[in-house]
């Protein structure tokens, strides 16, 4: 009975990692494509990615959403981080509900609902959209994001740590910089890491939010696709691909190899 | 800091009894409440210096509470807590001169053990060099020296309670709280472990208040205990009292393993009291001195090793005897354990010591027994 | 029993909590009622492209003059103009075959994750989420490629012979669906890992032992354990689906009435941004439902 369970098990895993992969197998593929029929294996060539990097349209873009990516993770971390430490530590306050109802809607918010209200905001209030609209725009969604990874830590973090260092004299300040941070820090670069890609992937709340001057990758990226599909796309897509298939194996390669070093550890320990 | 004659003082260490002795923890009527829930209701309790203390009670007795509100983690609702005739509420955690020890050992999973037994004392701002020379010492005294610089995860369970043990002595506490410090121990080590602590309070001649619900564990290390029961102390007192003169049913029944007989009080008075006790058809007979009106409902408490059980009637049958037929037997070794089934369908258990290898028991299954015993083998509790 | 110390530097306490909750108040709670507000006002050819505008100068006559010009107009349109009414009932629908879908694709590649050999999950949770990771706009359009007339699907089925002429599929509501399946693919395995793998597989035996064959038992105690994971995941991407906008754009036809859809051209196409809050606040009202009970969910889950 076993034997078959884990046949049905293996071949619904393959098949379902073949449906999630070959596409972007594909299109990996095809950015290497010398034809400019996308569908025409025309031979091997490089050319689209040197055409890439003489399109200054693009590389303006991919600068901006860089930058974008990386200034609003950075706020959206420090800031998911404070709402997730108000969700897990401050008990019952008054307006927790409404809090919590605040960290989770934009998890499931249509992008477009959340864009339009922002963008009404930023022309309400009067200030000139661009870069900074958009970085406002993306922290206020990642953060949310950043909480919910970060909450997830702080639940199952042993509070008596924190009390044995306040019982060893460390005021609660200190003790949340050299006790709690520390062993929360993982988590906190995870739910960066998610806040960095989330803001490199958007294009709705982009399009909505942004002026003149601040087109982002994705932005750029969709004005040509409406157009059909163009090798440089695929090459641009491959590079962008590459960069965070490497990000993020190498965190796991990382976290792969402490637990084995923990495992060791232990076995270790065990021995006395 | 160790004086020359431990021993002795040891023996002669009672200062609860002395009227003149001034506590060196006190709690004033103290009520915990957490919403609904009384944790701890008007609780008033004397700790001597040097006094190895132990809170005993089922979990929720609110033993823990009591700690932590000493330890500053949590605060009391109503009264006070006294430390050297000082109020402690309202002083956090790292402004007080406790330290604890925690359940879970609370080390820091990301410093070495030298680190955590350091902590303490860098937040106390001392000198580099004195702190490496307190930590040598207390490494010294757990006997971890070799394992320094490892990270707790490369610790075993035992060499983490020692390194636990050894960072919430390295401040030098007024009073050390161990929270169910050995609860993740294995039997033998703990056993162990128990008398290391005596030792090590004994030597440093530091107060120790610990919590467990372990009375084995109580019994063994503590001078005396308190017994709680839903957020108030049932009985203090050392543990040879606690387990030959519990003052109530609960407490009697908590310690150890005892017989409850009820009846009703047939004579009290100076040197000796009477029991009829209906259900079993026995009458009870002991040199206690009891306070209780004819006719009170009481009930005889007697612990199964002070049953003498055998198979020929005693001289007087009618006072402290009680026949019956072996219902089961248990076999642990040193000891039997013998179920007797009263006419009643009363079940009296009573234990003998195996004084020799056991070939053949002289009394076996459905063998007609008598139970007998001295009157001062029993107390009467009338709550 | 672990309750609070008493926060004695009680007023920093509260400004960490006063700094992310005046942040999202501001940036996420005070723009819907911006939002519900602009859906009551009319379309202007000026900048902003909508009246009234409100202004501290007018003073409370103005105000109340202004508050008279608010209409209902946009509402009613959308409960009125069919296209609109398509627009949300084709929204909801295709929402809710989709949850569908993904719910069965997903649920085996789960299992099957589940109960791989352990030291292989950690692996297999990366290559889930590794997709995810990577734009979810350049996985829509890497389907546009496999889709086409000229596609790679076509050619494939052409060269197998299966057909003789190349089927349409891109611009078809057939690629919405799988180009929704696809990329919300990982939000539901995730949440259906999550309880599968936590799942005691002693009970399967309990459950054999008693007499249960293994289909049975399936039904009878893997899925209720698994229940869950299976409402998070289908909030998790009912929710959005719901409103999505970059697959009907991309792998959608002009047949293809997705409200998203409606809104990105009436705000950028048609310029008319109260029809577009309209559309919005409406959207907002039927969604309120399930996103309350996602919330529910999760705070179970969080007390947990």
């Amino acid at each position: 009975m076993r034997k078959g369970q884990s046949w049905f098990n293996t071949t619904s895993v393959a098949l379902g990692f073949a449906f999630l992969y070959a596409p972007i197998v594909i299109l990996v593929i095809y950015s290497f494509n010398d034809s400019k029929l996308v569908t025409v294996w025309g031979g091997f060539s490089t050319r689209w990615y040197v055409e890439l990097l003489n399109d200054q349209a693009m590389l303006d873009a991919a600068w901006i959403t860089l930058r974008l990516a990386l200034l609003s993770a950075t706020m959206a971390t420090i800031l998911g981080t404070l709402a997730a430490i108000t969700m897990v530590r401050f008990g019952r306050f008054l307006g927790r509900s409404l809090f919590s109802g605040m960290i989770y809607a934009p998890l499931v918010m249509p992008d477009v609902i959340t864009g339009l209200s922002l963008l009404l905001l930023f022309v309400s209030i009067d200030i000139d959209r661009g870069f900074w609209t958009v970085t406002l725009a993306h922290t206020t969604l990642t953060m949310c994001f950043v909480a919910v990874v970060v909450q997830s830590r702080l639940v199952v973090f042993d509070r008596s740590l924190e009390e044995a260092a306040l019982d060893l004299g460390c005021p609660p300040f200190k003790t949340f910089f050299v006790i709690t941070l520390p062993l929360i820090l993982p988590a906190v670069v995870a739910g960066w890491m998610l806040a960095f890609t989330l803001s490199l992937d958007d294009l709705v709340i982009a399009s909505f939010t942004t002026g003149p001057g601040a087109t982002t990758l994705p932005m750029k990226i969709f004005s040509q696709v409406k157009f059909g599909v163009t090798p440089e796309i695929n090459a641009i897509s491959t590079i962008l691909i590459t960069i965070v298939a490497i990000g993020v194996i190498a965190a796991s390669l990382f976290n792969k190899r402490r637990e084995v070093e923990r495992q060791k550890a232990e076995r270790l320990a065990m021995q006395g | 800091m160790v004086g020359p004659a431990i021993g002795p003082v040891r023996r002669a260490f009672a200062p609860w009894n002395d009227p003149s002795a001034k506590p060196f923890i006190e709690f004033r009527n103290v009520t915990k409440r957490f919403g609904d829930f009384v944790a701890v209701k008007d609780l008033s309790l004397k700790i001597y210096e040097r006094e190895f203390f132990a809170l005993l009670g089922p979990s929720g007795c609110g033993k823990t509470t009591l700690m932590r509100m000493l330890g500053g983690f949590d605060e009391p609702t109503e009264g006070s807590i006294l430390l050297e005739g000082k109020d402690l509420v309202g002083i956090p955690p790292y402004r007080r001169p406790t330290n604890m020890m925690f359940q879970s050992y609370a080390l820091f999973p990301h410093m070495t053990v030298a680190d955590n037994i350091a902590f303490g004392l860098k937040q106390a701002g001392m000198p580099k060099a004195d702190i490496q020379s307190r930590v040598d010492e207390m490494l010294a005294l757990v006997k971890l020296e070799k394992f320094a610089r490892r990270k707790p995860h490369q610790l075993s369970g035992g060499q983490r309670q020692r390194v636990a043990l050894a960072r919430s002595l390295a401040k030098k506490p007024k009073v050390l709280l161990l929270d169910e410090p050995l609860g993740a121990l294995d039997k033998k080590l703990r056993e162990e472990t128990q008398f290391e602590l005596m030792d090590l309070q004994m030597n440093l001649g530091m107060t120790f208040l610990i919590v467990t619900h372990d009375q084995e564990e109580a019994m063994t290390v503590a001078d005396r205990i308190a017994v709680m029961n839903n957020g108030v102390i049932v009985q203090v007192a050392t543990p040879a009292e606690i387990y030959e003169q519990p003052n109530s049913r609960y407490v009697a029944d908590f310690i150890g393993d005892i017989n409850l007989i009820e009846g009703k009080v047939a004579s009290a008075g100076e040197g000796g009291t009477r029991l009829a006790c209906a259900a079993t058809g026995a009458t009870v007979e002991t040199n206690q001195t009891l306070t209780a009106a004819i006719g009170d409902e009481a009930w005889f408490a007697i612990r199964p090793e002070k049953m003498r059980i055998s198979r020929d009637a005693p001289a007087d049958p009618a006072v402290n005897a009680l026949a019956g037929e072996v219902w089961d037997i248990g076999y642990l070794g040193d000891v039997s354990i013998y179920h007797v089934r009263l006419p009643t369908g009363a079940t009296v258990k009573a234990t003998i010591t195996n004084a020799t290898r056991l070939v053949e028991r002289p009394i076996s299954w459905e063998d007609k027994v008598w139970l007998t015993w001295s009157r001062d083998a029993g107390v009467v509790l009338t709550r | 029993m672990a309750a609070e110390a008493k926060d004695r530097s009680g007023w920093l306490r509260w400004l960490l909590v006063a700094i992310p909750f005046a942040w999202l108040l501001i940036f996420f709670l005070i723009p819907f009622f911006n939002v519900l507000k602009l859906s009551f006002s009319t379309r202007a050819r000026a900048l902003p492209p909508y009246k009234p505008v409100f202004d501290f100068a007018d003073g409370i006559a103005g105000f109340i003059a202004k508050l008279q010009q608010l209409t209902l107009a946009n509402h009613l349109s959308l409960f009125t103009d069919p296209r609109y009414v398509e627009a949300y009932l084709s929204s909801l629908k295709i929402a809710a075959i989709s949850t569908i879908l993904i719910l069965i694709v997903a649920y085996p590649i789960a299992y099957g994750m589940a109960r791989a050999p352990r030291e292989w999950r950690s692996m297999l949770v990366m290559m889930v989420i590794l997709p995810f990771w990577t734009s979810f706009l350049i996985r829509v359009y890497a389907w546009i490629g496999i889709l086409g007339n000229e596609g790679l699907l076509n050619g494939f089925l052409l060269w197998l012979g299966v057909i003789d002429q190349p089927i349409t599929i891109l611009t078809t509501d057939w690629a919405v669906y799988i180009g929704i399946v696809y990329s919300y693919l990982p939000f539901m395995i995730l949440p259906l890992y999550a309880t599968l793998e936590k799942m005691d597989e002693t009970l399967l035996e309990a459950a054999a032992d008693l007499g249960c064959p293994p289909i049975q038992a399936f039904w009878k105690i893997t899925f209720p354990i698994s229940l869950p994971g299976v409402v998070a995941g289908c909030f998790l991407v009912f929710i959005p689906i719901t409103g999505e906008f970059v697959i009907p754009e991309l792998l959608g036809g002009s047949g293809t009435k997705m409200i998203g859809k409606t809104l990105w051209y009436e705000f950028f196409n048609n310029r008319n941004w109260p029809l577009a809050s309209a559309v919005a606040v409406v959207l907002l009202l039927i969604l309120v439902v399930p996103i309350v009970l996602f919330q529910n969910a999760q705070k179970a889950s969080e007390a947990k």
